[in-house]
C-alpha cells in the first residue's frame, strides 16, 4: 500500500544548527509511528515540517501522493487533511470546548452551523467529553484540555494525525486519560505520527518506532526490536539513560 | 506639491521664527520642570490616600480622582485662569497652568501608582513588617520600589502626555513653544513655524514614545 | 464678589443653560464619531501590521509614533490654519474630528497591536494546523483575545482623547467649553463655566467609572 505521508530528504537549518539533516520517513495507512530521541534531536522540527508549520529548506513532504512542500500548494487545504495535537494544547481560551472543535469545521470546511455542531459533539463524545461541551478551556483540567484538542484535530477527519509530545505538559495522573484516547483512535484505524517520551505507550501501541538523534533518523523498527535489541550505540545509550 | 512645501516647510520662515520658538521652548521646559515633579509627587500622595484603610479618606479621594479624570484639562485651566478672577483670585498664567495641571496630573499619576502598589503581592508588606519595619518604612523601601518598577512604562507614557499637555498653556497666552509658534504663524500667514515647533516636540518625545514601547515589549515577554 | 455669586448665579445659569446644552450635543456627536472612526482605523492598521509586511508596517509605525508624540493642539492649529492655504478647506468641526480621530487611531493601533503580539504563537499554529487561513485565524482566534486585552486601555485612551474635543474652542467649534466662554464674556459672570464643568462631568464621569469596572473585569487570565 502506498504511504499516506512520506518525508523525503528533509533538511532544515536554524542559523548554524542543523535541525534536520536529510530525514526521510514514510507512514503507511493505519500505521502508528512513534518517534523518540533526546531533546534537540530534531523530532519536533520534523513533525512540524509535516504540516509546514516549519518550512524545510530542502526535501519533499508527500501527502496522499502530492508534495505539499512545493511552491504554490494550497497549504490551508492540505492542513485540513493533517490533524495536529500540541504539547501546550493551544486551545482557544475565549471559546467553549465545542466552539474550539467547530471553528475550523465552520470557517475552513464551511459546514453549516448545525452540521458542524453535530460533528463537533460526536468528536467530543469520542474523547469522552460530550458533557463538557459548553465549558471554557479554563474550567477544564489539563488532561481534559488535551482531549478537547484531540477532538478538535480529529473532527476534521484528517488522513493522518500528528502528536507533538501530547502528554509532556500534563501532571502524571492526567497522562493516562490522554493515552487512552490515543489508543482508541489507533484502534479505530487512524494513521498517527507521535513524538513522545511515553515508552510504555510505544511498546503497547506503536507499529514502528523511529529513533532520531542530531537531526537524523538513526534507527527504526518494530517496538520489540528497538527496545530489546537496539543496534546503534546511540540508541543503547539513550535507552539506558531512560531506564 | 510646491504649495504644500511653501505652506508647511518654508525654511526661510522657519529660520526667522526659530529664535521665537526657541524662547518658547525654554518656557515649555520650565513648565515641564514644574508640572512633572508636582504631578509625580501629588500623584503619589493621591495614591496613598486612595489606598488608605480609612474610608473617610479613601472615598473622597477616589471621588476627586474620578472628577478630575472626567474634566478636560483645558476646562480646568480656563476655570482656574478665567474663572477664579471673578471670585477675586487672580493668578499669574504660569501659576494658573501649574495649579490646573496639578489637579489633572495628580489624578492620572495617582491611578498609575495605585495600580502599581496593588500589583505588589501583600506578602511583601507582611514580610517587611515582620522584620520590624514600620508601615511607612515598609511602603517606602519595599512596596513602592517594586510598584514603580511594575508601572514604569505607564509613568513614562503619562509623562509624555503631560509634556504634550503643556501646549494648552498657549490658550491662556503663556508664551510656551506652541504659543510662540502660533504667534509667528499669525504674523507670517504661514504654518511653517508650527511645523518647526512640532519637529521640536517630536525630537523630545519620540525617543520617550519608543522607550515606552521597548519597556512594554520587555514586560510582556 | 463672593464665590457663590461668581460661580453659582442661578439667573445666569438659567439664561445660558440652553446654549451649554447645544454645546453638549456638539461635544457628544464629536465624541461618538471620533471613537467610532479612531477605533475602526486603529484596528484596521493593526491588522495590516499583523500581515508582517515591512512595506505596510513601517509607515504604520511611523504614523502611530508621530501622532502619539505630537500635542493634539499643534496638529489642530496646523490643520486649521495651514490646510486652507494649500486648497483644503475643512470646517473647524471637521478639522477637530479628523485630527482627534487620527490621534485615537494611532493609540488604538498600538493597543490592538500589543494585544495581537501578546497572543501566544501556539494560538496561530493551532488554528493554521486545522486549515484556517491567515485572515480567518486573525479574525476568529487572535482578534477576540487581543480585543479583550485592549478593552481597558482603549477605554481610558478614548476618554482622554474625546475630552480633547474641548480644544475645538480654540478654532471656534461650538462645543461645551466654547459656549461657556462666550457666555462668560457676555454675562460677566463665571457661572457658565460651572455649568460647563457639570456638563463635562455628566458626560465623562459615567465613562470614567465604567472604565474602572472594565479594568477589573478584563484582567485577562491566560491559561
Amino acid at each position: 500500500m502506498p504511504p499516506i505521508l512520506e518525508l523525503i530528504g528533509l533538511r532544515k537549518r536554524f542559523g548554524a544548527l542543523d535541525a534536520l539533516a536529510d530525514v526521510s520517513l514514510s507512514v503507511a495507512p493505519g500505521e502508528l509511528v512513534f518517534v523518540l530521541g533526546p531533546s534537540g534531536s530534531g523530532k519536533s522540527t520534523m513533525l512540524r515540517c509535516c504540516n509546514l508549520l516549519e518550512r524545510p529548506d530542502e526535501g519533499a513532504v508527500v501527502l496522499e501522493g502530492r508534495d505539499i512542500a512545493a511552491r504554490g500548494v494550497d497549504l490551508d487545504a492540505a492542513r485540513k487533511r493533517i490533524g495536529m495535537v500540541f504539547q501546550a494544547f493551544n486551545l482557544y481560551p475565549h471559546l467553549s470546548a465545542l466552539a474550539n472543535v467547530t471553528l475550523a469545521l465552520r470557517k475552513a470546511l464551511r459546514l453549516p452551523r448545525a452540521e458542524a455542531e453535530a460533528r463537533g459533539m460526536a468528536a467530543l463524545d469520542r474523547v469522552g467529553l460530550a458533557d463538557k461541551a459548553r465549558n471554557m478551556p479554563g474550567q477544564l483540567s489539563g488532561g481534559q484540555q488535551q482531549r478537547v484538542a484531540i477532538a478538535r484535530a480529529m473532527a476534521l477527519e484528517p488522513a493522518v494525525m500528528l502528536f507533538d509530545e501530547p502528554t509532556s505538559a500534563l501532571d502524571p495522573e492526567l497522562v493516562d486519560e490522554v493515552l487512552a484516547v490515543m489508543r482508541e483512535l489507533r484502534a479505530a484505524g487512524m494513521t498517527m505520527l507521535v513524538v513522545s517520551h511515553e515508552m510504555r505507550f510505544a511498546r503497547a501501541a506503536a507499529d514502528r518506532v523511529v529513533f532520531m538523534d542530531r537531526g537524523a533518523v538513526v534507527e527504526q523498527g518494530p517496538p520489540e526490536r528497538i527496545f530489546e535489541a537496539p543496534r546503534s550505540e546511540r540508541l543503547r545509550a539513550f535507552l539506558s539513560r531512560r531506564a | 506639491m510646491d504649495a504644500l512645501a511653501a505652506q508647511f516647510f518654508d525654511l526661510s520662515i522657519m529660520a526667522a521664527a526659530l529664535p521665537m520658538v526657541i524662547e518658547g521652548l525654554w518656557m515649555t521646559l520650565a513648565l515641564c520642570a514644574v508640572v512633572v515633579p508636582m504631578g509625580l509627587a501629588g500623584g503619589l500622595l493621591v495614591a496613598l490616600a486612595a489606598l488608605s484603610p480609612k474610608r473617610w479618606v479613601r472615598w473622597p479621594t477616589i471621588a476627586l480622582i474620578d472628577l478630575f479624570r472626567a474634566l478636560p484639562p483645558l476646562v480646568l485651566l480656563i476655570f482656574v485662569y478665567s474663572g477664579l478672577p471673578f471670585a477675586g483670585v487672580r493668578l499669574d498664567p504660569f501659576v494658573a497652568v501649574a495649579f490646573a495641571f496639578l489637579l489633572n496630573n495628580a489624578a492620572y499619576y495617582g491611578e498609575i501608582y495605585r495600580a502599581g502598589i496593588e500589583s505588589v503581592p501583600p506578602g511583601q508588606m507582611e514580610a517587611a513588617r515582620s522584620t520590624g519595619l514600620s508601615q511607612a518604612q515598609a511602603m517606602a523601601w519595599v512596596v513602592l520600589p517594586q510598584a514603580v518598577r511594575n508601572v514604569l512604562p505607564d509613568l513614562v507614557s503619562n509623562t509624555v502626555e503631560v509634556v504634550k499637555l503643556t501646549s494648552l498653556a498657549s490658550v491662556v497666552s503663556l508664551s510656551e513653544m506652541l504659543h510662540q509658534a502660533d504667534l509667528a504663524r499669525s504674523v507670517t500667514y504661514n504654518a511653517s513655524p508650527i511645523v518647526l515647533a512640532a519637529g521640536i516636540y517630536l525630537a523630545i518625545l519620540w525617543p520617550l514614545v519608543r522607550l515606552v514601547g521597548r519597556f512594554e515589549r520587555r514586560m510582556a515577554s | 464678589m463672593g464665590f457663590a455669586d461668581a460661580f453659582l448665579d442661578m439667573a445666569v445659569i438659567a439664561r445660558y443653560a440652553p446654549s451649554i446644552l447645544s454645546g453638549m450635543g456638539v461635544t457628544l456627536a464629536l465624541a461618538v464619531l471620533i471613537v467610532l472612526a479612531g477605533t475602526a482605523a486603529g484596528l484596521a492598521l493593526a491588522c495590516l501590521r499583523a500581515t508582517g509586511s515591512r512595506r505596510l508596517s513601517i509607515p504604520i509605525v511611523i504614523f502611530a509614533d508621530v501622532f502619539r508624540a505630537l500635542p493634539p493642539l499643534a496638529l489642530i492649529l496646523l490643520a486649521y490654519f495651514g490646510l486652507p492655504n494649500v486648497g483644503v478647506s475643512l470646517s473647524s468641526f471637521m478639522v477637530l474630528f479628523t485630527v482627534l480621530a487620527l490621534v485615537l487611531a494611532a493609540f488604538a493601533e498600538e493597543i490592538f497591536w500589543a494585544g495581537i503580539a501578546a497572543t501566544p504563537k501556539g494560538q496561530w499554529e493551532a488554528a493554521r494546523s486545522t486549515g484556517l487561513g491567515f485572515r480567518s485565524t486573525l479574525l476568529w482566534v487572535v482578534l477576540p483575545q487581543a480585543a479583550r486585552m485592549a478593552v481597558a486601555p482603549l477605554t481610558n485612551r478614548a476618554i482622554a482623547i474625546t475630552k480633547m474635543t474641548a480644544l475645538g474652542t480654540v478654532i471656534g467649534v461650538p462645543d461645551i467649553l466654547n459656549q461657556a466662554t462666550t457666555a462668560v464674556s457676555f454675562s460677566g459672570d463665571a457661572s457658565p463655566l460651572t455649568l460647563a464643568a457639570l456638563a463635562y462631568v455628566a458626560i465623562f464621569l459615567p465613562l470614567v467609572i465604567a472604565s474602572r469596572r472594565l479594568e477589573r473585569r478584563f484582567q485577562w487570565r491566560r491559561l
